[in-house]
């Protein structure tokens, strides 16, 4: 998918000093700048109302900055080439019943590729690819209600992928899954050869998927590292409201 | 397309009737409908014709007799108003079991009865044999407004999603020892029914952000390749056709 990484190529996620407050004047990002390279898998980790949504929102801009830009694969995100850009960001939400509101599977993963122009055979085989990528082809034509939760968030990650994205953005993508469920969907993604942004404050899900951590608090951007680092830091951790479960220790890991 | 059990009404199968074109289905039960409902009510053969007509295609789709029986069940309430037409009639009155019956009250009820069945089973059989999903692509092919069915598919996706939080949210009121038997008691529900209101307009939003995300800009895109070839309009149309020509007949031998 996509040119392999090469020096000169742009970054996949450039974002530079982005502010956003909200109408009702509420403040929630206050300069947020990190890059994410080509083929990165990176966590987006903090606490509830750090802004993590707000500034996924940016990413492909259905909220524009109140200053600084944001660039995917060189491309800036203004009004001008949403369309573009909403095609090179895949945002997978947190609520697979938001996302999936076609009749059947294969219809919703056909709908954002539709969207671009697609049709016909051509179309056809990006739904297959998608459904065969989360392993969810025998399920095609079944009505999205009937399936499990997993199994709804897996299409969820097919109807982004079928878009073809540079960038794959997963906002908490292990919430309100099973151990099993939330097993395959990691196995999936370790699989996607894309840049992905993950979304979350399930760190062990963090330290097992994304070499690199990023935490956001308070609307800015507070550490940025290899994720064992940052997770083994526990006055780091503490002054940004994370937590590990009890019991487990990131040091005593092998992580690959 | 072998959707599954789309929605409780729809049974799985690979009969003719499963696999004609949504919209060639639809136009045909309404013209069958017109037929059955143009056709004098003193011709008794003709509604047996279509009876028999009903039965033969449920018997090609493969819908058991019982489970149609069973649907026809949903117009019962109509056939309440169709009970009274006899009771309260004006006019000639004839007596059935020493009971006095008004005789135009009968052919009302009679006229609503048999019209009622003959259309709750062509549509019984439409929807055995067309997913929603299909139905919905063939409105669309009858050049229904595109807002109208997608409003529709809306509805049909998210009923279930709401109808889950309704329960969810009752099973939660009475954990917390509401009970409610008197009106005064009403008062969680309906403040139940508001928050409803406001979580499924908060998820509207989402979904449309979600829709945007993936490239939406105002029109759904059109992906059934459903055309129907002359050939799958021939041979549904027959079915309206022939009633049709039952129901010309019967006028035809009153007059």
């Amino acid at each position: 998918m996509g040119p392999g990484p090469s020096a000169s190529a742009p970054p996949a996620l450039q974002v530079e000093g982005v502010a956003f407050a909200y109408p009702d004047g509420h403040q929630a990002l206050y300069g947020v700048s990190f890059t994410v390279r080509r083929g990165e898998r990176v966590a987006l980790l903090g606490p509830n109302g750090a802004g993590k949504t707000t500034l996924v929102l940016q990413l492909n801009g259905v909220l524009l900055p109140g200053a600084g830009r944001v660039a995917v694969a060189g491309l800036p995100v203004a009004s001008e080439h949403l369309r573009e850009i909403r095609r090179r960001v895949g945002i997978v939400f947190q609520d697979p019943d938001d996302q999936l509101f076609m009749p059947t599977v294969a219809e919703d993963v056909a709908f954002g590729p539709a969207n671009l122009g697609m049709r016909g055979a051509e179309l056809e085989t990006r739904v297959k690819g998608a459904l065969a990528a989360v392993g969810m082809e025998e399920h095609a034509d079944r009505p999205p209600h009937h399936l499990s939760f997993g199994q709804r968030r897996r299409v969820a990650v097919a109807t982004v992928l079928a878009m073809e994205p540079e960038v794959l953005v997963l906002d908490e993508p292990s919430s309100n899954l099973d151990p099993a469920s939330r097993r395959e969907l990691a196995e999936i993604v370790e699989r996607l050869d894309i840049t992905t942004l993950m979304v979350t404050h399930d760190l062990p899900y963090a330290l097992q998927l994304c070499p690199r951590a990023l935490i956001l608090n308070g609307g800015r951007i507070t550490a940025d590292g290899p994720t064992p680092e940052l997770l083994a830091d526990t006055d780091l951790l503490a002054a940004n409201r994370l937590e590990l479960p009890f019991g487990f220790n990131p040091a005593a890991l092998d992580t690959r | 397309m072998g959707a599954g059990h789309a929605h409780p009404l729809y049974l799985r199968g690979t009969s003719l009737l499963h696999r004609a074109r949504p919209q060639c289905k639809i136009a045909a039960t309404l013209l069958f409908v017109l037929a059955v409902v143009a056709t004098p009510r003193e011709a008794f053969w003709a509604f047996g014709l279509y009876g028999l007509l009903l039965a033969g295609l449920a018997g090609v789709a493969g819908i058991p007799p019982a489970t149609l029986a069973r649907r026809l069940l949903i117009e019962l309430p109509f056939l309440a108003f169709a009970f009274f037409l006899p009771i309260v009639g004006q006019g000639e009155r004839v007596e059935v079991l020493g009971v006095s019956l008004a005789v135009g009250g009968l052919w009302g009820a009679w006229n609503i009865v048999v019209k009622g069945t003959l259309g709750v089973m062509a549509s019984s059989i439409l929807a055995a044999t067309t997913p929603v999903a299909e139905l919905l692509g063939g409105l669309d092919r009858l050049r229904l407004p595109r807002t109208l069915t997608v409003i529709a598919a809306f509805m049909v996706r998210y009923a279930d999603v709401i109808a889950d939080e309704v329960r969810r949210m009752r099973i939660a009121r009475i954990s917390r020892g509401h009970d409610p038997r008197w009106i005064w008691q009403a008062r969680a529900v309906a403040a139940s029914a508001g928050t409803l209101f406001i979580r499924s307009y908060e998820r509207g939003e989402r979904v449309y952000l979600a829709m945007v995300s993936r490239g939406y800009s105002g029109s759904m895109p059109v992906l059934q390749e459903l055309d129907a070839t002359r050939a799958q309009w021939l041979a549904a149309l027959a079915v309206p056709a022939a009633a049709a020509l039952v129901a010309a007949t019967a006028w035809g031998v009153r007059l």
